[in-house]
């Protein structure tokens, strides 16, 4: 704009500008062959890197679906496992038994972790040093390997001081302590994008905090919570680590039951089958390698149907 | 309408209600109480985690001095006198991490300075989600396509090594590196983002190019931030546990260095050990407790750090 102006004010100014233009162009000379060359370099290295990580994704779904594509049948759920006649085995109680976990970890991480959001967001004083401790805590604990919470539920949960045995629902607390930080975590981004405008109005019209949090900032906060616990269920459908400690290691013929019996779980399931010397076991394994992604993809295409659902909402 | 117009007013005016509250809040302190209580269960979480692994792990030192678990090189707990030299474990977790990083770090640096410097925002939205999509892909899942789908490729892309039963280290932390790399990526290109945009028009603007202002200026820049990518994902190596316990099978932990061969894990280790039948009590028992703690102390540690690194860069630029 200035130069635009000057310029048309005068012609020596335009002749200037025309002249250091020319100079700095001469300084700064057409990118030399090695420049260009090492910049092609660089360009074809990033879109290799990209592509190997894009690719993996690729050959895992494509390996598990040329594997597993032939074993892809009804009685796949429908059917018992089986470690003699693996044509006839099936999923039927690690479905059922990963379903019912995720109802338990559902039931205790969407009040814990949306509680403790709504808390640190917005009752916490952050002067406080115990408020940054738990911050910190939970940064840490969404850090912690799986196992180690697969400790943490045999010590504390199966034995010790809940000693609830290997039951399902033992399974469930363990895996919502896993990911509950992911929901905390979420939840926290989610209230924090909610415009404190929004707060301010609530609170002079009168409203209490706890009213302003439900009314307001909860309702628009939803979408964002919602992605945050389907991510955190996402993860604790796959997890299989944990699940081995806290007794979903056995090979189970019958249904679960919440808080009876020995129980199975989809990837606990598949492991399992994985272990089988047998070549038809691995197109078992893959078959439900399959059933494991596909149960993933649904979730995830619920997510964005609710939270499509919720936007359109508010 | 004008009738209640004045009724309200001198309703109002009769009041003259007070601001603050009439009486206290009893319901909202409960409420406060509750959500702080939610909070507060994360650290009961830590608590119940430290507790759990130190007693057996006490109970295990009493039995197996320090000294040994940290020096001897034999692992066998299994035996009847048996040795509980954790040297092995750490050192096939730290193979396993090496082989991780080795894939994890180059391909997830490049595809972060992709992203961040060079992506079109269209190529960026759709690349984004499927990075995260393969960074939810169940561990099992990738355990499995390691070690069938990789395994064999690696045999036929290297057939001068020598190959012997179907479990690998090496095969197993290219794996674990590729489970890493979605997070090494994610991380790093927040880091890179982050870089304020003067200082790249700066570099620009004194006749960098782009090559030049993504290594020179936006990468330094952006030093700490993917300092901590990496050592995110280094902790996520060290914890993996399935890819590991699958592809690397449970190999007999004897300092062999050998990457065709399978290893044990401190992870794989325990979650071996674990599920067999074993009294509890017994120093085999105890010993799950113990690789535990020094599982949680290492990972921690690397986590400790990643968070000061990403604390450190946000002071320096927000």
């Amino acid at each position: 704009m200035a130069i635009d102006e000057v310029g048309l004010q005068s012609g020596r100014t335009r002749a200037a500008v025309a002249g250091a233009r020319a100079a700095t162009e001469s300084v700064f000379a057409a990118p030399s062959r090695r420049n260009r060359l090492a910049n092609g370099a660089f360009h074809v290295l990033m879109l290799a890197g990209l592509g190997v990580g894009l690719l993996s994704l690729v050959a895992i779904v494509g390996w598990a679906i040329g594997d597993g594509g032939s074993r892809l049948t009804w009685g796949l759920f429908t059917e018992n496992p089986s470690v003699v006649a693996p044509d006839e085995g099936g999923y039927r109680p690690a479905i059922l038994g990963s379903l019912y976990l995720i109802a338990g970890v559902l039931l205790l991480i969407v009040p814990i972790g949306v509680g403790a959001a709504i808390y640190l967001e917005e009752y916490a004083d952050k002067t406080r040093w115990w408020n940054r401790f738990i911050e910190l805590n939970i940064q840490n604990l969404a850090g912690v390997p799986s196992i180690v919470f697969g400790i943490l539920g045999l010590a504390f949960i199966v034995r010790g001081p809940l000693s609830l045995n290997f039951v399902v629902a033992a399974g469930s607390m363990t895996l919502a302590l896993l990911v509950l930080p992911t929901v905390i975590l979420a939840s926290r981004e989610a209230i924090r994008a909610v415009p404190s405008s929004l707060r301010d109005g609530s609170l002079a019209l009168g409203a209490t905090p706890w009213q302003t949090i439900r009314r307001q900032t909860l309702r628009v906060a939803i979408p964002g919570i919602t992605t945050g616990v389907i991510l955190a269920v996402t993860r604790a459908i796959g997890e299989a680590a944990p699940l081995l400690l806290v007794g979903a290691a056995t090979f189970v013929q019958r249904d679960p039951e919440m808080f009876e019996g020995r129980y199975t779980a989809l990837p606990v399931q598949i492991y399992r089958y994985a272990q089988e010397p047998q070549s038809e076991f691995r197109d078992l394994a893959a078959a439900g390698v399959i059933v494991m992604v596909g149960l993933l993809l649904a979730v995830n295409a619920f997510a964005i149907w609710l939270r499509n659902h919720f936007e359109q909402k508010v | 309408m004008s009738v209640d117009g004045i009724a309200v007013t001198t309703a109002g005016a009769g009041m003259r209600r007070p601001l603050a509250a009439a009486r206290p809040r009893y319901g909202d302190k409960l409420i406060k109480g509750f959500f702080a209580a939610c909070a507060a269960i994360s650290v009961g979480v830590t608590t119940a985690i430290v507790v759990s692994l130190l007693i057996p792990a006490i109970g295990f030192f009493q039995d197996v001095s320090i000294v040994e678990f940290f020096t001897e090189t034999q692992w066998s707990p299994g035996f009847s006198n048996g040795k509980f030299g954790v040297v092995p474990l750490v050192v096939g977790t730290l193979m396993i991490m090496f082989f991780a990083l080795i894939v994890a770090i180059p391909l997830g640096l490049l595809t972060a300075i992709y992203l961040s410097e060079y992506a079109p925002r269209s190529v960026r939205k759709v690349v984004k989600p499927t990075l995260e999509v393969l960074g939810g892909v169940p561990t099992v899942a990738i355990g499995l396509w390691a070690l069938w789908f990789l395994r064999p490729r690696a045999e036929e892309v290297f057939p001068f090594f020598d190959w012997g039963t179907q479990f690998s280290t090496a095969v197993a932390g290219v794996a674990v590196g590729v489970l890493i790399l979605p997070i090494v990526a994610s991380v790093a290109d927040d880091s890179m983002r982050s870089v304020p945009s003067g200082l790249r028009e700066g570099a620009y603007a004194l006749g960098g190019r782009k090559l030049n202002v993504s290594a020179r200026v936006v990468f330094p820049g952006a030093l700490s931030g993917i300092i901590a990518a990496i050592v995110l994902g280094a902790s996520r190596a060290v914890g993996e546990t399935m890819v590991v316990l699958i592809a690397a099978g449970r190999g007999t932990p004897n300092l062999s260095f050998d990457p065709t061969e399978g290893i044990q894990t401190m992870t794989s280790y325990i979650a071996g050990r674990a599920t067999g039948d074993i009294a509890q009590g017994t120093p085999v028992y105890d010993s799950i407790f113990a690789v535990g703690t020094l599982l949680f102390v290492m990972t921690l540690a690397m986590n400790m750090l990643a968070i000061r690194l990403v604390r450190r860069f946000r002071e320096v630029y927000e």
